[in-house]
């Protein structure tokens, strides 16, 4: 399987490179828009600033390949944010995948300290269950087979976030985490999905979730 | 919620953890990235390797050891030690750290924190600080490890830092380090109280109780420890365990592997 990573502006997708190269998978750091239309899935990473990160995507034409891609596509932290409509970050149209605003997190109490940083749980929206058994229909595709230990409150898969910009809870939203509100912690559209959190810095769960991404039909 | 966290900090001199580690049954005791491994499967949130080599055949083996751990190593981890200037930090962060960690040079040019901040953003940028209660009751912040005081009093240092941009404060309570009888808890309540960025609370672990407390009345953020951790006194499941009974938010720990 040819599994490309979109080469960028954004700092540290040396971490998604090594964490699929632990899962046994050689990826390919590419802009090449050729490259990028014939991987088999392509893994849109990022930490860093929209405005300048769209302006680097325009530079290269991947603004017009990245939303045309047909195989699965996988956003990551910056990069779930870039494929939505508008970022407040900078003020910059994005790549209008997902219908949906970023905006910025606005502390509401001493305690809500900006960037959310640190260990947070997902949740399903509901009525999907978040995870279930790898042959369960109507469960989430990234989120099936998690690693969890017993049932109830305390099998709430835990991910890792930093970001100070988040996307509201739409109708694309595929995970929520709570967070001064809640907010789409995943989300997903044809052949995209998109991730707020860090899975590649997210232990079992995380290499569980990159592994059905590079699973999903 | 958030979780708070619990991060085991590893001392690391010429490529080689400094403390015993042998209850671990470690294929290379004393190996840094076996080790983090280890407790990154345990449930640890987060690691820190502090590096306490002098020399600079020293710092290239750290080097080489934090490009092991971004490999090997699927949870943030954090760096500190010798961080003076800016081309230190870039080079941590291209071996792959998550975060940075400085100290003494902090104290030494503040300045220093915007520059990391403007250049790679607040979240990489970790201020640590070394105090000490006075007999007067006033908390001096301390250089190069505890050894020289300086002027400045604690709170108004890390207001300092928290306005300059710094992503998290790790505080290092002189008084309680190594002594096992608990976090300073007042203090770090009134550092969580002022600051408006995450407090690491550090020095003075010694029972699973004080780390409830150091959440629960010192609203720490995030718990440091080392030789609790390194000599399996205290494993980061049960104690994740107990804090989840304790009602505190942690992550569950993880599943081991065939469960």
């Amino acid at each position: 399987m040819k599994v490309a990573v979109v080469k960028y502006n954004a700092g540290n997708i040396f971490s998604v490179v090594h964490a699929l190269q632990r899962m046994g998978v050689e990826p390919l750091l590419t802009d090449s828009p050729e490259e990028l239309r014939s991987a088999d899935r392509v893994i849109f990473p990022g930490q860093g600033e929209a405005s300048s990160a769209m302006h680097y995507l325009r530079e290269r034409g991947l603004d017009k390949v990245i939303p045309s891609l047909t195989q699965p596509v996988l956003g990551i932290c910056i990069g779930q944010q870039l494929m939505c409509r508008h970022s407040e970050e900078g003020d910059v149209d994005c790549l209008g995948i997902f219908d949906a605003e970023v905006k910025r997190f606005v502390p509401l109490r001493h305690e809500d300290k900006v960037p959310h940083m640190g260990w947070n749980g997902i949740t399903a929206p509901s009525p999907l269950p978040l995870w279930g058994s790898t042959t369960s229909a109507n469960s989430i595709q990234l989120f099936k087979a998690l690693p969890q230990r017993g049932s109830g409150e305390g099998a709430t898969p835990f991910v890792y976030f930093v970001h100070s910009y988040y996307v509201p809870v739409c109708k694309h939203t595929a995970a929520i985490t709570e967070y001064i509100h809640p907010f789409s912690a995943a989300m997903h559209k044809d052949n995209f999905y998109a991730t707020q959190f860090h899975p590649e810095k997210s232990g079992a769960v995380g290499q569980q979730i990159l592994r059905n991404f590079l699973e999903t039909p | 919620m958030l979780a708070k966290r619990i991060i085991p900090c590893l001392d690391v001199k010429d490529g080689q953890t400094v403390k015993g580690t042998n209850f671990l049954q470690l294929r290379q005791a004393g190996d840094p990235v076996e080790l983090g491994k280890i407790y990154s499967q345990q449930g640890a949130d987060e690691l820190v390797f502090l590096d306490i080599t002098a020399s600079h055949e020293g710092r290239k083996t750290f080097t080489d050891m934090v490009q092991k751990v971004a490999a090997e190593i699927d949870i943030p981890f954090t760096v500190g030690g010798g961080i003076s200037e800016l081309r230190d930090v870039e080079r941590m962060l291209l071996a792959g750290a998550d975060k940075i960690s400085i100290n003494s040079a902090a104290l030494r040019r503040p300045e220093l924190i915007d520059e990391i901040v403007r250049h790679f953003g607040s979240q990489v940028c970790v201020v640590a600080i070394d105090a000490k209660q006075e007999d007067d009751g006033a908390w001096t912040c301390y250089l190069n490890g505890g050894r020289i005081p300086t002027e400045r009093d604690l709170f108004e240092w890390a207001r300092e830092v928290n306005d300059r941009g710094a992503g998290e404060i790790l505080f290092t309570s002189m008084n309680h380090d190594g002594v096992k009888q608990g976090f300073a808890c007042e203090a770090l309540s009134r550092l969580a109280s002022e600051l408006t960025i995450p407090v690491i609370a550090s020095g003075g672990a010694g029972r699973m109780e004080d780390f409830r407390d150091v959440f629960a009345q010192g609203h720490a953020d995030a718990a440091l420890a080392a030789s609790v951790f390194h000599f399996g006194q205290i494993s980061i499941p049960d104690l994740k365990e107990y804090l989840r009974k304790e009602g505190i938010n942690v992550r569950p720990p993880v599943p081991l592997s065939g469960e």
